[in-house]
């Protein structure tokens, strides 16, 4: 490609060259023709600059001092005497040398070439010689981050060269860690504000180890349009002794928003100094805000450093965490009962404590889990050995890719979930991934890859596995469930049907039964795990091209968000996570749908399950009643309730073994008022109402 | 959309070179051989961005700036200009005239593409 480009110049240099000695040769019949002179400084510099371009060096540093003289000749400083011209021909003749030379036709003279540089050089005044500044683009680095102050206070002109201030904080944000105020204290009245004008400025604060000057080329073109300060306000653990970080007072006077007069008046005066600097009019509250920001920005930082280098943590047996977490699960249920208590009871102090138990609980219940959190990162570890074992045995080449190890869980959640996944992987491997011919075949690289992957979403933690193999087959999917007497022969199924059926309990399609899967034992028990933890798993595919397994699993066990509901005198807990809506059921929608159990929700058909029917629980029916839908593995499904108690803290207590095989039912809690209240089985409700309808087609 | 740049050179191979780095990077390359060949070309169409040598026959590079800023849809474009080290006055009148920033002759595609992505975002 470069060599491309060289012929390019090459020729182009030719065709200067000719046109500069016709060109001199007409400035000397005529030595005041500007329209000559400029063509050929315009000749020389672009000799001069592409010749550097392209690897001409010599030419380049050669042709410099020939263009400063017609640069002094263009602005009338010198005079085009015969002389010049003579000598800017030996010139031209001598690049031409350099050029042919270059090529390998001849040798330079160097001498001659000297001489001929000496002659210009005479032309020239001492400062006229060449000064090299600064490049643009350096990139100076400092060992370790420092913290800086920048406050960037474009000029209102700033919009006219063209320049984005927003495009340059961006660049700025990939240089580490910072947050940025806009200052909009200057902002005029909508009336008065011409859009033209850029009336904002930013205080930023960002961590970096790129240095100074590194942050200061960023802002190097507009370094005349802008007023900018770049002020180090820590260096990395050089300067702090401690944690704390400057008063608020100290740091708008080093920003120059305040001087030390202004604050010392405000500081004789005893209330928040934020307060009252902007009481005083001095400042805007927007100000404080930035300076409050740099102040928390630092101390954390500190604070954070100092964790590190005391690195203290303790092992703790689980068991000890357990415990913990099953006295705090207790707290909530009796702090529910005090709050519901104190709310009756109609006293002002009791409430008012019942509210602070509140608080303390809820971050004590939230402090307590999290201790029991343990990123996901050390069971993908174990995989990595799975993998690699497999495809040993098996001849077929897999490389395992991870991503969001540090992704963190409730340590009970990734004990259950290490089966489900070796299963998942296992069928990556046996059934996703080619063996090396067959994918070279295909045009894919021979060694698969299978992508591992944990990510937070809201509550829960998306863990998804990716492979780039065959694909899931859905005919021989639908064929498979056909022959197993899973599906009937015509039945329409959408894609996301047909992969589900791959969970089924008896199902497999491998051709060849492996020692590794291909049973048809497997899909169904991972079901069956991630059904227990509350998950749900959606399998995606395209054939030729892999499938993704996507599990959404519930970040913990113990403690969960849901709604509460009543049917009759009974309370029941529904997961919050599958809750999409509430809307109302009248006797009327009952009527008008004929004794079917579905209702047209914005037009679209939602079936719903009566609880109270399930349940077989008696008594009035009221008039409205209510219905909660749920998402469950994309399908909507609407619970029927009595009324609607609205969200809940709950425990989950595990039932005894009596009625731990109860069909619809997970766990049970304990009510604010000690009453127990059962919590749904959502996936497990709609599928036996799902199998109940197929029995009764 | 592909962002458009125009580039105006005198330097067939600087234009080249340019143009080859910039259509590498996924961007559009309008080429003008001067600045009225720029203007003519800038006539009734939007251009993301510009990119123009300063020493150039019929219409300098300053002379390119002023006019394309005279243009509704060039007034707040970016506009980089190309100078050797020697023209420090010629960066001053540049960005009088309106331009955005400068690179330094010679410089490497990676430098072009660096400030391209300072300006254009």
């Amino acid at each position: 490609m470069i060599d491309l480009h060289r012929q390019t110049f090459r020729d182009e240099a030719y065709e200067l060259l000719a046109e500069l000695e016709t060109s001199l040769l007409e400035l000397y019949e005529n030595s005041s023709d500007p329209e000559l002179v400029a063509r050929i400084f315009r000749a020389m510099h672009t000799i001069k600059g592409s010749g550097a371009m392209f690897g001409y060096d010599d030419i380049s540093i050669f042709t410099h001092d020939v263009e400063t003289v017609y640069d002094l000749v263009r602005t009338g400083q010198l005079v085009a005497t015969p002389e010049l011209v003579t000598l800017s021909l030996a010139a031209r003749d001598q690049i031409k040398e350099m050029l042919d030379a270059a090529d390998g036709i001849g040798r330079v003279n160097e001498e001659h070439k000297a001489e001929i540089i000496a002659g210009f050089r005479a032309l020239l005044t001492p400062s006229d010689s060449p000064v090299r500044e600064r490049a643009p683009l350096v990139g100076e680095s400092a060992a370790n981050a420092v913290t800086y102050r920048i406050r960037f206070k474009p000029l209102p002109r700033l919009f006219q060269t063209g320049a984005n201030p927003l495009v340059l904080i961006n660049e700025l944000s990939e240089m580490g860690r910072m947050f940025v105020i806009a200052q909009t204290s200057n902002l005029p009245l909508l009336s008065e504000l011409d859009p033209e004008l850029c009336y904002l400025f930013w205080d930023i604060v960002i961590t970096t180890d790129k240095g100074e000057n590194a942050l200061r080329d960023i802002f190097i073109f507009v370094e005349d349009d802008c007023e900018l300060t770049i002020d180090v306000i820590d260096d990395g653990g050089n300067l702090d002794n401690d944690e704390d970080y400057e008063q608020l007072g100290a740091i708008l006077i080093k920003r120059g928003d305040l001087d030390q007069e202004e604050t010392n008046l405000i500081l004789s005066r005893h209330k928040r100094f934020g307060e009252l600097a902007v009481e005083a009019g001095l400042i805007e509250s927007k100000q404080v805000a930035s300076a409050l920001a740099e102040q928390q920005y630092v101390k954390g930082l500190r604070k954070e450093r100092q964790t590190q280098e005391s690195g203290s943590s303790i092992r703790v047996p689980a068991e000890k965490l357990d415990i913990l977490v099953n006295l705090v699960g207790e707290m909530v249920t009796v702090q529910a009962r005090l709050s519901q208590y104190a709310q009756s009871s109609n006293e002002a102090a009791l409430v008012a404590i019942a509210e602070e138990v509140e608080r303390l609980t809820a971050s004590l219940r939230d402090n307590a889990l999290n201790i029991r959190m343990l990123p996901i990162g050390t069971t993908f570890t174990k995989f990595r050995r799975l993998v690699h074992d497999l495809s040993q045995e098996l001849g077929k080449r897999i490389e395992m890719v991870t991503t969001g190890a540090e992704t963190e869980l409730d340590k009970t959640v990734i004990e259950k979930l290490n089966d489900p996944l070796v299963h998942l992987i296992r069928n990556c491997i046996d059934h996703g991934i080619e063996m090396p011919e067959v994918r070279a075949a295909k045009g894919k690289p021979r060694t698969g890859t299978i992508h591992l992957s944990a990510i937070h979403s809201g509550d829960s933690v998306l863990i998804t596995i990716m492979d780039d193999g065959a694909g899931l087959n859905r005919e021989a999917i639908r064929a498979k469930a056909v022959e197993k007497g899973l599906v009937a022969a015509g039945a329409e199924l959408s894609a996301k049907e047909i992969y589900g059926l791959i969970f089924s309990p008896g199902f497999s399609t491998a051709q060849q039964v492996t020692n590794l899967s291909g049973r048809g034992v497997g899909m169904d028990v991972v079901r069956r795990a991630i059904d227990s933890l509350r998950g749900t798993i959606d399998v995606d595919s395209r054939e030729g091209e892999g499938s993704t397994i996507t599990l959404r699993i519930p970040l913990t066990l113990a403690i969960i968000e849901s709604l509460l509901v009543r049917i009759g005198e009974d309370c029941f807990v529904l997961p919050l996570s599958f809750v999409d809506e509430c809307i109302e059921l009248s006797r009327e929608d009952v009527a008008r749908s004929h004794g079917r159990h579905v209702m047209n929700v914005r037009g679209k058909y939602v079936p719903y399950i009566p609880l109270r029917e399930r349940f077989s629980i008696g008594g009035e029916v009221p008039a409205i009643e209510q219905i909660v839908i749920t998402q469950i593995g994309g399908n909507r499904v609407g619970f029927v309730v009595d009324h609607v108690i609205g969200e809940h803290q709950t425990v989950i207590k595990s039932l005894s073994r009596i009625y731990r095989n109860v069909e619809g039912v997970s766990g049970a809690t304990i009510l604010g008022d000690g009453s127990v209240a059962l919590i749904l089985d959502i996936p497990q409700l709609y599928k036996g109402a799902e199998l109940a309808e197929r029995e009764a087609c | 959309m592909e962002k458009v740049i125009l580039t105006a050179d005198d330097s067939a191979s600087v234009r080249q070179m340019v143009s080859y780095t910039l259509k590498q990077h996924g961007y559009d390359v309008i080429e003008a051989a001067d600045g009225k060949d720029a203007l003519t070309k800038l006539e009734g169409r939007k251009v993301d961005m510009i990119i123009t040598d300063l020493n150039m026959p019929n219409l300098d590079g300053i002379g390119l700036i002023r006019g394309a800023r005279a243009l509704p849809p060039c007034r707040f474009i970016p506009i980089i200009m190309l100078t050797t080290e020697s023209q420090d006055s010629k960066k001053q009148e540049g960005k009088a005239a309106g331009a955005t920033g400068w690179i330094v002759k010679p410089f490497q595609p990676e430098q072009l593409i660096a400030v391209i992505k300072r300006v254009l975002g």
